[in-house]
């Protein structure tokens, strides 16, 4: 049970209607089961001439006008039947609206706080998530505890105060009767339960094979180009014939014990009710018992055995939640970046200063050694190299989605690990290498950082990143929508539109961070010319394989193994021996190899 | 555009009746069900006539001669019922199964027949959802639903029936609220029915919401996005949460009114039966019965709406199972040709010519649609064991010229012709028999490294398999993993890295020792080591083969026998390396670009 204080922190506010949603649940209980007793009160001791037995229902026959007189009205008894039924109704409705409406906000603040958790987990977190996994957990592992929550729970309580009204009353009419009433239901309960906890492997075992069946047809349809070009159609039917079978096998096991589960249990159910007609027979002939009575208890008896054998299988179903809880809460436990601090919101001007920057993931190798550079407002700055030579994890520190580990980083002469994360990632602009898009429109992931700015600025932005006149030939051109249910765009079209939605943003300090690589050579150039018109506003930083995309650059620093091996003018660089000038002959070779034809 | 037609709210019979034809092989089980289910039916509007008659012959005579034949008759009703309980129950899930198997084979068959055209425009999800859900919805529907409603009108026919035999006017005084009640249950049903689709819908919105949520964490953070997103998640939520709210409402109402509807049954029946026992006219016994059957008949009638409700929703799932169902495959076997080759499923091998490798288009033109031609008169003639390099930028042909030589389409003018013959006149399966085909994006099957290269010859042994590895230079990475040739490649192969993959996809195709090749190359960004390791593997693998090859890699295309550079489905440039770097054209700028970039990154490392 400690599992659920871990969820109790989202229950503020709708405690107090979850516990009337138990309350209604009791009084509705009350009056069904007032029900039999008028029946068999108005068959005794209207229609019949026995004393009533119980006062309450005296008075209640003396509101309406007495024995007598409900005898020549008896349709008054027949108001009061269904008067009692409203009111049962009016709290069955109370209920189930309190207890649904109680879990349904708890639900909703759980589902928007994973959201929310998971965007605010750190960078570091995200390189190794596993998609399907947290989604399971975000939806049906929510729906879990909301089922219990909503539902499951009440209706337990329900049907336990329901036995334990209906017990008192059967016991206070008649203990004889009362014994023989309830002899089977333990055998009931206990049967249900026991049923229902052992056949839980079964329905694992179908919804594993479901499982396989759905992977082998997922997989079947993903490869079909393969399927086809190998001329494998007959062997995968057989493949999947094999998992069909096996799936139509294991629900069919589960289901065949489920009819014998079925059976079973209404053979032990209908005994019961037959024993209490039997039993009752005997009695009321030999005069213990009336006849209103003996149709109460046949009434009390088929109102019990219903949710004793629902029981049975809601409680075997209520562990579920616990381990739900555990799910959810791993995700919750796991800390958020800090992104609410006391930093410093210095208003930005775009100057950059490194200086023996060190940094490293968790406790290995540093990847960056000593890194010492500066570059002013305005600027632009180039980095070529390796795979792995450190230049990506270098301008992931810039908005602090990761940590140096020593050294100094100054933004205008301010330490960088003193500025609010906020404030500074809507400071720098960092375009990734392989962007994500957002299912929405074109326009919408243009302005995705602010819904407001106006169609032109929208417009421009995509000029600027050379994607405009792509977006002009689709059909539905700004609003066509992007993702599964819309345009599939090319791996150089999404790094434009992520070029766009970054500079639209105008942040003092933009980094490219290889976007430039699925886009032609072309317009690489055209992009760089656009972006050029924008340099006083702008300090630009940008990483690439290409010569000609960073020698126009104010510094090039091409680095290897984490460290600056050479760093200068585009001039400056070529007149020295190195990578960068390695690089920039592959020109000569080229002309040599066509020399060569 | 799966939603479209899901709000028809009329039981369309056409659907159904189309769809009755794929019932035919289960009319037996139809029967037997059907059959338990009136006894069922009879079995429980009978119990209260036991009550009555022990209520009448026992306790109004005061004595209980004869009462051990009467706990005779009650057990034996009772095991009758349990028995039939257990018959229906496997009965009805013998069908649902059967029924969900049967049709998934179908479905599965013909998805296997559909031309690959047919996959163009659909994404996999929509397709699993009907291989999936939709069978499941429908073949639950029409097993369950048939339960129900056999059930349900025996029991309201039984009820009625001794009610009337009972006493008659005391019967049509209590089932004068069958009518109201009947109305309120099919209104609220459709109407929860309906809440319900809408809390589907939106769930499943928060699911891609939480996907985005996930694999978009990177670039929120860059744009810092957090509080946008969580406002937009936050509308959705709330949306959820009043959703599901309106649904539960609906069925708290629509519970308590079924009961209160019941109950005034109840009070009509003590009411006047009350009366009637005063005066005499009706036993105590007959007082009881009825009573019981008032508690008793809102059941069936509930049961009957919540069937009506569901074949209304089933209908749309019918509707999407039977479109794929009656899919034509536009690309297949004339009759002839299965006569004396076989059909897919149960080829004749034994009569397929042996391919050598002769390739010739013959004016082949290919559109989707006339005015926008993929292909226009094309020709070309290959020689076996020419390798022919495709250039061009996306969208230009290069493609369609792949698919139409796997025949994965066919052309709309001219014609195709391998070794000599048209290669419409031999079974689809016969060039896909003698192909090697490797995919820029490998895709691999979860299982073995082994189990994936054997998919190329089903019957290659292991020293094959390893041959064609080290063909391919597979091999060595192979056996350094802990599991060697065992080792699980996981869901489309997603635990080998890409370069692994392609090399693994390059010994599948390897190990059939095809007479044609085709081969889509990757442009996309693989460690250099790999690279070199490819590029190796690409030319030992073309040698001897008649080739197709998208190419992308310089040394590729500088291998290939022939270049085709194709521009809006024509060729433009067509010569060996040499012949078109003379040129001086569109592939001499080509080559050039893709020089400086393959070096650079090459230098870089």
């Amino acid at each position: 049970m400690k599992e659920f204080k871990k969820i109790l922190p989202f229950s503020k506010g709708y405690k107090l209607m979850y516990l009337f949603g138990m309350l209604a649940i009791i009084v509705a209980q009350l009056f069904n089961t007032l029900g039999p007793l008028i029946i068999s009160s108005t068959i005794d001791s209207v229609i019949g001439d026995v004393e009533f037995r119980s006062s309450i229902i005296k008075s209640i026959f003396d509101l309406f006008g007495g024995r007598d007189y409900l005898k020549a009205n008896l349709w008054l008894i027949g108001i009061l039947i269904v008067i009692n039924t409203a009111f049962r109704g009016v709290f069955l409705y109370l209920k189930s609206y309190l207890s649904v409406k109680a879990a349904e906000e708890m639900s909703m603040k759980i589902r928007n706080k994973l959201y929310d958790h998971i965007q605010k987990l750190p960078y570091s977190f995200h390189v190794k998530s596993d998609t399907g996994d947290l989604i399971q957990r975000c939806t049906s592992d929510v729906e879990t505890i909301k089922k219990f929550l909503g539902v499951q729970l009440v209706e337990v309580a329900g049907s336990v105060f329901m036995l334990v009204f209906i017990v008192w009353i059967m016991f206070s009419l008649n203990i004889t009767m009362g014994v023989i009433s309830v002899a089977l239901i333990p055998l009931i309960f206990a049967f249900a339960y026991i049923f229902f906890k052992r056949v839980q492997r079964d329905f694992k075992e179908a919804d594993e094979a479901e499982a396989k069946l759905s992977t082998t047809l997922q997989e079947n349809l993903t490869g079909i180009r393969v399927v086809k070009a190998f001329a494998r159609e007959k062997y995968e039917l057989d493949k999947f014939d094999v998992k069909n079978m096996n799936y139509r096998d294991l629900v069919n096991k589960l289901i065949l014990n489920l009819a014998m589960y079925w059976s079973i249990s209404d053979l032990i159910s209908l005994s019961q009710v037959g024993i209490v007609i039997v039993a009752g027979t005997i009695l009321v002939v030999s005069g213990n018992l009336t006849l209103g009575i003996l149709v109460a208890f046949i009434s009390y008896v088929n109102m019990i055995i219903w949710p004793v054998r629902q029981m049975g299988r809601t409680l075997t179903d209520m562990g579920k939640a616990t381990i739900s809880i555990n799910r959810i809460d791993e995700i919750l436990a796991t800390p958020i970046e800090v992104l609410v601090e006391n930093g410093q919101e210095p208003e930005i001007e775009g100057n950059i200063q490194f200086e023996n920057v060190v940094f490293a993931y968790d406790d290995e190798k540093p990847v960056l050694k000593n890194i010492s550079f500066s570059v002013s407002k305005g600027q632009t700055l180039a980095i070529i190299g390796s795979t792995g030579s450190g230049k990506s994890s270098l301008v992931h520190l810039l908005p602090r989605l990761y940590e140096y580990t020593n050294g100094s980083i100054k933004i205008d002469g301010i330490e960088l690990n003193t500025i609010d994360k906020k404030w500074i990632r809507h400071n720098v602009g960092l375009v990734l290498q392989e962007p994500f898009l957002y299912a929405k429109s074109i326009k919408e992931n243009i302005r995705l950082t602010d819904p407001k700015k106006p169609d032109p600025t929208v417009y421009r932005a995509a000029k600027t990143a050379s994607i405009h006149d792509d977006i002009e030939s689709f059909d539905k051109k700004y609003e066509t929508m992007v993702g599964e249910r819309g345009v599939s765009l090319s791996g150089g079209q999404k790094q434009r539109m992520a070029i766009a939605r970054t500079i639209i943003s105008e942040t003092p300090i933009v980094i490219f961070d290889d976007s430039l690589s699925a886009v032609d050579t072309e317009t690489d150039v055209q992009i760089r010319k656009a972006l050029e018109k924008r340099r006083d506003k702008s300090t630009t930083i940008i990483i690439s394989h290409r010569i000609s995309t960073v020698s126009e650059a104010d510094i090039i620093l091409v680095m290897d193994k984490g460290k600056i091996i050479q760093r200068g003018t585009h001039k400056e660089l070529i007149a020295t021996d190195g990578l960068y000038k390695r690089v920039y002959e592959i020109q000569t070779s080229l002309d040599d190899d066509l020399e060569a034809i | 555009m799966e939603d479209t037609q899901i709000r028809s709210n009329k039981v369309e019979i056409k659907i159904w009746k189309d769809f009755f034809t794929y019932l035919k092989p289960y009319k037996k089980q139809f029967l037997k069900l059907t059959g338990f289910m009136v006894a069922l039916g009879i079995l429980d509007s009978t119990f209260p006539i036991l009550s009555k008659f022990a209520v009448d012959s026992f306790i109004e005579k005061g004595s209980l001669e004869g009462l051990s034949i009467f706990i005779v008759i009650y057990f034996i009703a009772v095991v009758a019922l349990s028995l039939i309980i257990y018959l229906f129950i496997k009965y009805a899930g013998r069908l649902e199964t059967s029924m969900a198997h049967d049709i998934r084979r179908i479905g599965f068959i013909r998805l296997q027949e559909l031309p690959l055209a047919y996959y163009d425009n659909k994404a996999v999800g929509w397709l699993m959802a009907r291989m999936t859900s939709d069978i499941t919805r429908l073949s639950e529907t029409i097993s369950w639903g048939l339960v129900d409603l056999s059930w349900g009108m025996t029991m309201m026919t039984g009820v009625t029936i001794y009610m009337f035999i009972l006493n008659p006017r005391l019967a049509l005084i209590t089932l004068s609220v069958i009518p109201a009640l009947a109305i309120v249950c099919v209104y609220f049903q459709k109407k929860i029915l309906l809440a319900q689709r809408d809390v589907r819908k939106i769930n499943s919105q928060i699911t891609g919401a939480y996907n985005e949520d996930i694999q978009g964490a990177k670039t929120t953070k860059t744009l810092g996005r957090e509080k946008l997103n969580l406002d937009e998640f936050s509308v959705l939520t709330t949306s959820l949460k009043t959703n599901a709210i309106r649904a539960t409402i609906l069925s708290s109402i629509f519970l308590p009114l079924v009961i209160g509807l019941g109950s005034i049954g109840t009070a009509l029946a003590i009411s006047f039966g009350g009366n009637y026992v005063l005066e005499g006219i009706i036993t105590y016994g007959t007082l009881v019965a009825f009573i019981s059957y008032t508690a008793q008949f809102f059941e069936p009638v509930r049961q009957m709406a919540v069937i009506f409700a569901e074949i209304q929703g089933a209908q749309a799932s019918a509707e999407r199972v039977f479109s794929l169902l009656k899919e034509e495959p536009s690309i297949k076997d004339s009759e002839e040709v299965i006569k004396m080759y076989g059909d897919i499923f149960n080829q004749k091998k034994e009569n397929w010519p042996e391919i050598h490798g002769k390739v010739q288009f013959k004016d082949v033109s290919f559109y989707y649609n006339p005015d926008e031609p993929v292909l226009a008169n094309f020709s070309i003639d290959v020689n076996p064991g020419e390798t022919i390099a495709l250039v061009g930028e996306t969208g230009s042909g290069k493609s369609t010229i792949v698919n139409l030589f796997c025949r994965f389409y066919e052309p709309v003018k001219g014609e195709i012709l391998i070794d000599d013959k048209n290669y419409k006149d031999l079974p689809i399966n016969w060039i896909h028999d003698n192909l090697g085909y490797v995919l820029q994006a490998p895709h691999l099957f979860s299982g073995t490294i082994r189990d994936n290269i054997r998919y190329g010859k089903l019957d290659a042994t292991d020293e094959e398999i390893i041959d064609a590895c080290k063909l391919v230079d597979a091999h060595k990475f192979i056996i350094e993993l802990e599991n060697g040739y065992d080792t699980q490649v996981g869901e489309g192969g997603n635990l080998l890295s890409t370069g692994q993959k392609q090399l693994v996809s390059f010994a599948r195709a390897v190990v059939r020792n095809p007479r044609l090749f085709v081969l889509d190359e990757a442009t996309s960004s693989i460690d250099t080591e790999t690279e070199k390791i490819i590029q190796d593997a690409i030319s030992k693998v073309l040698t001897g083969r008649t080739s197709f090859v998208i190419a992308h890699r310089l040394s590729t295309i500088r291998n290939a026998d022939r270049i085709l550079v194709i521009q809006h489905g024509k060729i433009i440039e067509d010569g060996t390396h040499k012949e078109l770097i003379k040129k001086r054209g569109y592939y001499y700028s080509l080559y050039s670009n893709q020089f400086i970039d393959e070096k650079s990154k090459y230098i870089l490392g």
